[in-house]
């Protein structure tokens, strides 16, 4: 399953010019407000008609200007999962996940079957509530059990995560995850949160101000994602666990990571993503140092200029930044090449 | 009450319910459109739409007479082809209730449509629902306090109708001769007052009952909705 988008569409002096293709997996869509990211994915639904350009999905065009050719919302087979969970008030939670069944036509797309839905969301106490009884979090697992229900091709979500709390989040995380492993459904993701784009995105599309500014793989595109909150993003497996400390040793190809006990099972993969801040750098291998994480690496290029500087650093293949001030760049007498230690405390990593 | 007042009020019963549910699916259709259409000739539209209401009832019901009298380019061709008289008949007499009510009807739901969230009608749209399943599976039902309004608004002004209707189809008894027609018809004849007065109590009766129906049917509409 694939998606190809070419499009421009101008609102105002507002111009949105987006060509990519992504590959199967979840597609982040990443920006700032107003890059044009909600634009897009209402472009894919069918919401918005594009003054040009062509969308296909699996091969299957829904717009292409020049065949005239549009697709309109209700045959496109997608899911939507809005921010604003979007449920009808009027129906039951029961009713509102059907909803989409009505209409979902042969077969194909996400095989979701109700009973399964219902219990990995969670949302089985809910089936006879109202809508405007139940909290943030329930509607916004509601809304994503609904979407699949409907059997899309391809599923879209406009920051589902936003309006929730960060445990909320943790719940509903590992089942998006989830979809992106078993379902086979691709799924394109807006998000401006850089952790959930490192946990979940296989291709991350960059956009600034309606233009794509850069696409790739998730480990090569994040690292230039954000200059406020820069990091990097290393895959991993669960190695081992340490009770006693509570700590969790990872294996990535930069180096084995100690970090707070996760509830991940050995063998599972996972995400780690190091802010740029967090990063120390070593001439010399530290000794009698209380970071519990070091990984040898080489300077590979020095980035920005001003009192902060990020450095990008080659661990064995894996990409690491590290952002220092411009004075300790200086003494360190860093340059490409430089064979430097990246030090990174074990509590600065994050559950996310 | 003599049987020429049970009569009266029995008719005006008749023209009004007849008036109200003939117009609706029209009033619900033309209030979508002016709600959510974008259209050439919309503001056209609208304007037709209220002409009852800013328009003399007299000329309204005479305008009637020249359309859908015998004569009339569509009275002609509705009997000629359907054999449909409305001129002088109790149907003409709910035609005439049903151009008189139906702006009010549809400012009520016109209203109510705009009210809903077109968020929803989109998300409805994503889920693979036509257009007009989105209609009648959301839009409707959000909107149905607002169809109840329209609904009594329309009946209440048909039984309250009297220029039109006596302009268009007269004034005949067992015909055409409607409770405020009938009224007038007593104030005009001495000994009258006593009947005269009785209708006007039967009249502020039906209005009441009507109206607080109404509030009834949305408030239970509303406590349904809320109802967890």
């Amino acid at each position: 399953m694939s998606l190809e988008i070419d499009i421009d569409h101008r609102r105002g002096t507002f111009h949105l010019a987006a060509r990519f293709a992504a590959r199967p997996g979840v597609t982040a869509l990443f920006g700032r407000s107003g890059s044009g990211k909600t634009t897009l994915v209402n472009i894919v639904a069918g919401l918005i008609r594009p003054d040009r350009g062509r969308i296909a999905v699996d091969g299957q065009v829904l717009v292409d200007t020049e065949r005239r050719l549009f697709v309109p919302t209700y045959r496109r087979r997608i899911g939507y999962v809005f921010q604003d969970s979007r449920l009808f008030p009027h129906l039951s939670v029961h009713r509102n996940l059907l909803y989409g069944r009505w209409f979902a036509r042969g077969n194909g797309g996400a095989s979701a079957d109700f009973a399964s839905v219902v219990e990995l969301l969670g949302i089985g106490h809910l089936l006879e509530r109202r809508p405007d009884s139940l909290s943030g979090g329930e509607k916004q697992r509601v809304a994503i059990g609904r979407a699949l229900l409907a059997h899309p091709q391809i599923l879209l979500m406009d920051e589902p995560l936003a309006a929730l709390d960060e445990s909320r989040r943790g719940e509903i995380l590992p089942y998006i995850e989830r979809l992106r492993d078993t379902a086979g459904v691709p799924i394109l993701y807006v998000s401006h949160s850089v952790s959930e784009v490192a946990r979940l995105a296989t291709t991350v599309v960059l956009l600034a101000e309606g233009k794509v500014a850069d696409v790739g793989p998730v480990a090569d595109i994040l690292p230039l994602a954000d200059v406020d909150e820069g990091g990097s993003v290393l895959d991993a497996v669960v190695l081992r666990h340490d009770e006693a400390f509570q700590l969790t040793t990872l294996s990535s190809q930069a180096g084995e990571l100690q970090v707070p006990r996760l509830a991940a099972g050995i063998g599972m993969p996972v995400r780690a993503y190091i802010r740029s801040r967090d990063v120390m750098l070593s001439l010399q291998a530290p000794q009698q140092v209380s970071a519990l994480n070091i990984l040898p690496g080489k300077v590979s290029q020095i980035a920005g200029s001003g009192p902060q500087v990020d450095v990008r650093l080659e661990c064995n293949g894996a990409m690491l930044t590290a952002r220092l001030t411009a004075k300790s760049a200086q003494r360190l007498a860093l340059q490409p090449g430089l064979p430097v230690y990246a030090v990174i405390k074990s509590v600065s990593f994050e559950r996310s | 009450m003599t049987p020429e007042e049970w009569t009266a009020v029995r008719l005006s019963l008749l023209i009004a319910v007849t008036a109200t549910a003939a117009s609706l699916p029209f009033g619900i259709a033309i209030a979508w459109l002016l709600a959510r259409g974008r259209f050439l000739g919309k503001g056209l539209l609208d304007t037709v739409v209220h002409l009852p209401l800013i328009l003399p009832p007299v000329v309204t019901g005479y305008l009637l007479l020249l359309l859908f009298g015998r004569r009339g380019p569509i009275g002609e061709f509705l009997n000629n082809a359907f054999g449909i008289v409305l001129a002088f008949r109790w149907t003409g007499a709910a035609l005439a209730c049903a151009v008189m009510g139906f702006p009010l009807m549809v400012r009520a739901i016109r209203l109510s449509i705009e009210a809903v969230d077109t968020r929803l009608e989109s998300a409805a749209g994503t889920l693979g629902a036509h257009p007009l399943w989105v209609f009648a599976t959301i839009t409707l039902p959000l909107c149905l306090p607002g169809v109840i309004a329209g609904a009594i608004l329309c009946f209440a002004k048909s039984m309250g109708e009297f220029g039109a209707t006596i302009t268009f189809v007269s004034n005949i008894p067992g015909e055409t001769q409607t409770l405020p027609s009938a009224i007038y018809t007593l104030t005009q004849v001495p000994g009258g007052d006593a009947g005269a007065l009785r209708l006007t109590l039967v009249s502020v009766v039906i209005s009441m009952s009507a109206l607080l129906g109404s509030e009834l049917l949305a408030r239970r509409i509303g406590a349904r909705r809320v109802a967890t």
